[in-house]
C-alpha cells in the first residue's frame, strides 16, 4: 500500500515543463498558490484551474498519476467540502436542529473543494517534472540570500536531497519489518487506537536502529567520494533561465492579471 | 600502489579492550594488480579495507599510498580521490535519487567544470554497462545493477585503485556475476587496480593474487593456485577453498590420481574426464 503513493515523485521526461527552470517553477508555483486563494469568484477560480490543466497537458505525464496522488489527500478535499457546507450565510435550504445548509454554504463547498483540488495539482506538476536533485539545488540557490544570516544553506539542501532518496529505501524496510514482526505474531490491525500505536514501537524501534546504521553507512560513501560540504562544490546540471521559462512567466503573468481583473468584474461570491 | 607497514588497529570503546581488529597486517599491493583479500567474519579484512583510503586510521603502523602517508590530513583527498571504497550495501551508498546524479556526485565534490563531469559520467556509465538506465531512479534497480551504479561513481573520479569491499555478498548470484565481470574488466581494459574483499572463494580465484587473512593478521598470500594448493592448512583455520578445489582434494584423500591444484569447475571436469576415461573408477 505504502508503494503506491505517487505524490511528490518524480517523473522523468523531456516535455517544455521538465525543461523550466527548477528555480522558476519554484517561484511560479508559490504565485500560483497565492493567486488561487486571491481568486474570490468562479470566474477567477475556473481560470486558474483551466491554466493549471493546460500545463497538465503540456506535462505530457500520464493524467492517471495526477489522480493517484489526487487520491492520497483525497479524504482532506472531501472532509473540508464537507464542513464549508455548514459554514455559510444566505437563504436556508434545510435544517436539522444546528445543522444548517445555506446556499452561501453549498456555494463555499464547491468552491473551496475546486480549490483544494487545483492546489494539488499544481503542486503535483512540481514535483513531477522536477528531478529531486533539480529541486533542491534551486531551493539552495534561492535560499542564499539567508547565508547572510548564518544559515547552513547547503548543509539543508543536502539533507532534502538525501530524506528524499531514502523515503522509498525506507518505507520498503518498513514493509519487512512489520511483516517480521507479524511473523512473530504481532497484532498491528485490531484493537483500539492506543493499542494500535502501541503495537508500532515494535516496528519502528528496529526502523530507527537500522536508520543509525544506513546514516553511518551513507557518511561513510560520501566521505569516500571526497564530501567537504558544499565547498568548491560544482554541479554537473546547470540551472538556466531561458527563452522557455521567459514564456512561461509571461504565461503565468497573464493568468494572474486575468485572475485580479475577473475578481474586480465578477465580485466575490465568497466570503 | 600502497603499502601496508605493521598495521595495529583497535576499534574504541569495544567490551574487549585488549582485543586488536588488525594484529600487525603487512602487505603491498602492486600497481594494475588484481588482489583478493579472503578471510571469516571478523578476520579483519572489513576493517583493513577502510585503511586503504583513510576512513580508519592505524592505531600503529603506517598505511603509504603512492608515498603518501594516510594519517596525513593535508593528502586526505588526494588519497581518497586516487583510491575509491565500494561498500557492502548497495542502498546506503547511492546519494542522489537519479542514477547519473549519483554518479556525478563525487566529482561535483571535486569542483571539476559541469561539461567534463557530463563526460565523465557517461564514460563511467558506459564502463558499468548501466548507461540505458542513467535517468533512472536507483530504487527500481536491481541489486547487482545499484552495486555497479556504486562502481560508476568511483570510476567518475579516475581513481587508479578501487577497494571492493565484499560488493557481492548481498547480492543474488547473477547480481554477484555482473559485478565480478565489472571489476574483471575495469582491470584488464583500463588498468585499476583492484583490491577486492571477499568471503566467495570462487571470486577469489579469479584474482592474480590471493591474500588470506584470519584474526587480524596475514595468514598467507600468493597466486590462487599457491593458496589454495595448502588445504589442510586452510581448513585447520577453519578456511574455505573452492568446491572444485575440495571435490578434486577429497578424491585425492580417497587414492585416486587427481592434479595437484584444481581451481574452477572447468579443470575439475578435465581431471574428472581424465579420470574417467582411464576407467580408474
Amino acid at each position: 500500500m505504502v508503494r503506491d503513493i505517487t505524490l511528490g515523485q518524480y517523473m522523468p521526461g523531456k516535455s517544455t515543463i521538465h525543461r523550466l527552470d527548477a528555480r522558476a517553477k519554484i517561484l511560479l508555483l508559490i504565485a500560483y498558490i497565492v493567486f488561487i486563494f486571491v481568486a474570490k469568484n468562479y470566474m477567477s477560480l475556473m481560470l486558474i484551474t483551466m491554466a493549471s490543466l493546460l500545463v497538465v497537458l503540456l506535462t505530457k505525464v500520464k493524467f492517471s498519476m495526477y489522480v493517484k496522488s489526487m487520491k492520497v489527500i483525497l479524504f482532506v478535499v472531501v472532509l473540508t467540502g464537507i464542513l464549508n457546507l455548514f459554514y455559510g450565510t444566505g437563504n436556508v435550504l434545510w435544517e436539522w436542529g444546528f445543522i444548517k445548509i445555506t446556499d452561501g454554504g453549498i456555494n463555499n463547498a464547491i468552491f473551496v473543494t475546486i480549490r483544494i483540488a487545483t492546489l494539488v495539482l499544481i503542486s503535483s506538476i512540481l514535483t513531477f517534472t522536477t528531478s529531486p536533485s533539480d529541486l533542491t539545488d534551486a531551493l539552495e540557490r534561492l535560499m542564499k540570500p539567508l547565508k547572510i544570516f548564518h544559515v547552513k544553506v547547503h548543509d539543508i539542501a543536502m539533507m532534502m536531497t538525501i530524506a528524499l532518496r531514502f523515503i522509498p529505501v525506507l518505507l520498503e524496510e518498513t514493509d519487512k519489518i512489520m511483516n517480521a514482526q507479524k511473523a512473530r505474531g504481532a497484532d498491528m490491525e485490531s484493537g483500539g487506537i492506543i493499542k494500535r500505536i502501541k503495537a508500532l514501537i515494535p516496528v519502528l524501534i528496529p526502523l530507527f536502529v537500522s536508520s543509525f546504521r544506513r546514516a553511518n553507512d551513507l557518511a561513510m560513501a560520501m566521505e569516500c567520494r571526497c564530501y567537504n560540504g558544499g565547498n568548491g562544490r560544482t554541479r554537473m546540471k546547470q540551472l538556466h533561465f531561458g527563452v522557455v521559462d521567459l514564456l512561461g512567466l509571461l504565461f503565468s503573468v497573464i493568468v494572474f492579471a486575468g485572475v485580479v481583473l475577473c475578481n474586480i468584474y465578477f465580485g466575490a461570491v465568497v466570503k | 600502489m600502497i603499502e601496508v607497514k605493521e598495521v595495529y588497529f583497535q576499534y574504541e570503546g569495544t567490551e574487549e579492550e585488549k582485543k586488536y581488529a588488525l594484529n600487525g597486517v603487512n602487505m603491498t599491493i602492486n600497481d594494475g594488480e588484481f588482489v583478493a583479500i579472503v578471510g571469516h567474519n571478523g578476520s579483519g579484512k572489513s576493517t583493513l579495507a577502510k585503511h586503504f583510503n583513510s576512513i580508519y586510521l592505524p592505531s600503529t603502523g603506517d598505511v603509504i599510498v603512492d608515498g603518501m602517508n594516510t594519517e596525513d590530513d593535508e593528502h586526505l583527498f588526494d588519497i581518497r580521490k586516487k583510491v575509491g571504497l565500494v561498500l557492502q550495501n548497495p542502498d546506503n551508498q547511492i546519494v542522489a535519487g537519479i542514477v547519473e546524479e549519483d554518479v556525478a556526485f563525487g566529482c561535483e565534490n571535486l569542483g571539476i567544470p559541469p561539461k567534463e563531469i557530463r563526460e565523465r559520467v557517461d564514460n563511467a556509465l558506459k564502463a558499468v554497462d548501466m548507461y540505458e538506465y542513467r535517468t533512472h531512479s536507483p530504487d527500481k534497480l536491481s541489486g547487482g545493477q545499484k552495486q555497479r551504479v556504486a562502481i560508476a561513481g568511483i570510476i567518475a573520479m579516475e581513481p587508479e585503485c578501487i577497494v571492493l569491499d565484499e560488493p557481492t555478498a548481498m547480492l543474488d548470484p547473477q547480481g554477484r556475476q555482473e559485478v565480478i565481470s565489472t571489476v574483471q574488466k575495469l582491470n584488464k581494459e583500463r588498468g585499476i587496480t583492484i583490491i577486492l574483499i571477499t568471503h566467495y572463494m570462487e571470486e577469489a580465484v579469479l584474482a592474480d593474487r590471493v591474500i588470506m587473512m584470519d584474526s587480524g593478521k596475514v595468514l598467507t598470500e600468493g597466486t590462487p593456485r599457491e593458496v589454495f594448493a595448502q588445504v589442510e592448512m586452510l581448513k585447520k583455520h577453519r578456511l574455505d577453498v573452492p568446491q572444485a578445489t575440495e571435490l578434486c582434494y577429497r578424491l585425492k584423500g580417497c587414492g585416486y590420481e587427481v592434479p595437484d591444484c584444481v581451481l574452477n569447475e572447468e579443470e575439475c571436469a578435465k581431471a574428472l574426464v581424465k579420470l574417467l576415461k582411464r576407467g580408474a573408477v
